[in-house]
């Protein structure tokens, strides 16, 4: 899990107009960049918002990549719901705080 | 010459992008209470507006992040959002770079505090600035106080800079208005989005316009996480207001719970005298 990486390129592809062309035109070479599971590769190539979620990233960074996607925003809160019943609770990040 | 403005207010990008889902009555009394927020801050005649807000990892992330950061520049872009989503349109927005490196090295006496030449505004200050300067003719100052990444600065800091900001507007020949904009209790962009705990809410704002600095400090992050959601964190940006105004009380003009907002919708002054 290198939550921290997936965090990164998304608060990137949000921010910089020229991060978010390399996103959607030339992926393999952009995710080089960043330190990545393949299964997190995967979420991000496929904008699998739900599981991207349960993989902790903040709904403050998904909800703008989830706009990218194309996802309206009634949408984007039944994809992350539905994610829920699918993959279980929220894996890691401020979620999955367990306070001590 | 001083502060001579304090208020607080919402920031849910819903306010501007979903407005049309809201109900019709609720949102037009928000939008008329932001207005007269609007007009008041010009009754106050100011050079400058510092926006104390809590942005959303627009411009800072968790690979140097500043618990409280202050913008440098004379002039600032927004949203960073997409435009249509967000329901406000790209805009260059004036700052003041000389008069934010007066208030930082005042302010830098009491607290240390980063700052930025380079700040692109996302719904946490376009959706105020969207009501409260529309025509972006008003020099403004951003604040970030670090409310979405733990560790977060504690809350009594948070009123210890809001302290040390009004020392430093009121070293200034500069008549400096300021605004607090962060949600109460909410769980913004999560499954749990539109929930909204009102008794909490009000409590709250009952502390802050009572300016019991006591009670505010007194909320933990844990406690706030159970009852409030981890948005609940942005009462940073209402504690700084309660420090800079401390000693003053303050009203609220408006409250409401609107779901579709994702958050229970305020608008607040309080008292420089
Ligand atoms: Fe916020």
């Amino acid at each position: 899990m290198s939550l921290y990486y997936v965090q990164k390129l998304l608060y990137q592809v949000n921010r910089e107009p020229y991060i978010r062309k390399r996103f959607d035109t030339d992926f393999d070479q952009l995710i080089g960049d960043y330190d990545l599971s393949i299964d997190e590769i995967t979420a991000l190539r496929e904008g699998d918002i739900g599981l991207l979620y349960i993989m902790g990233v903040n709904g403050q960074i998904l909800m703008h990549f989830a706009a990218h996607c194309g996802l309206e925003w009634s949408t984007y809160l039944a994809t992350l719901r539905q994610a829920l019943v699918e993959h279980g609770p929220v894996r890691a990040g401020l979620y999955a705080t367990v306070w001590d | 010459m001083s502060l001579v403005f304090a208020g607080a207010c919402s920031h849910g990008p819903g306010i501007t992008g979903r407005a049309e889902q809201a109900d019709v009555s609720l949102r037009n009394e928000l939008y008329a209470n932001f207005d007269r927020l609007r007009r008041a801050i010009e009754q106050s005649n100011p050079d400058a507006l510092v926006v104390i807000g809590a942005e959303h990892f627009a411009n800072f992330f968790m690979d140097n992040m500043p618990a409280i950061c202050m913008g440098m520049a004379d002039s600032y872009t927004g949203p960073i959002e997409d435009e249509q989503w967000l329901g406000i349109d790209s805009a260059q927005i004036p700052g003041n770079e000389a008069l934010s490196e007066q208030l930082i090295k005042s302010i830098m006496q009491d607290i240390d505090l980063a700052y930025a030449q380079e700040w692109k505004f996302d719904h946490g200050i376009m959706v105020p600035l969207h009501f409260l300067t529309p025509r972006y003719d008003l020099p403004v100052i951003p604040v970030n106080i670090n409310c979405q990444g733990p560790p977060l600065i504690p809350l009594h800091r948070c009123y210890e800079f809001g302290r040390a900001l009004r020392r430093a507007c009121d070293e200034r020949p500069e008549r400096i208005a300021i605004i607090g904009t962060g949600g109460i209790s909410h769980w913004p962009a999560t499954p749990d989005s539109g929930q909204i705990n009102e008794q909490w809410d009000r409590q709250f704002l009952d502390h802050f316009v009572n300016n019991r600095r006591e009670q505010l400090v007194a909320y933990t992050d844990e406690q706030t996480y159970q009852d409030a959601g981890q948005g609940g964190f942005e009462i940073r940006t209402f504690v700084a207001i309660a420090g800079a105004t401390e000693g003053s009380t303050g009203e609220i003009w408006f409250y409401a719970p609107i779901p579709i907002f994702a958050v229970g919708c305020t608008i607040a002054t309080m008292s420089v005298e």
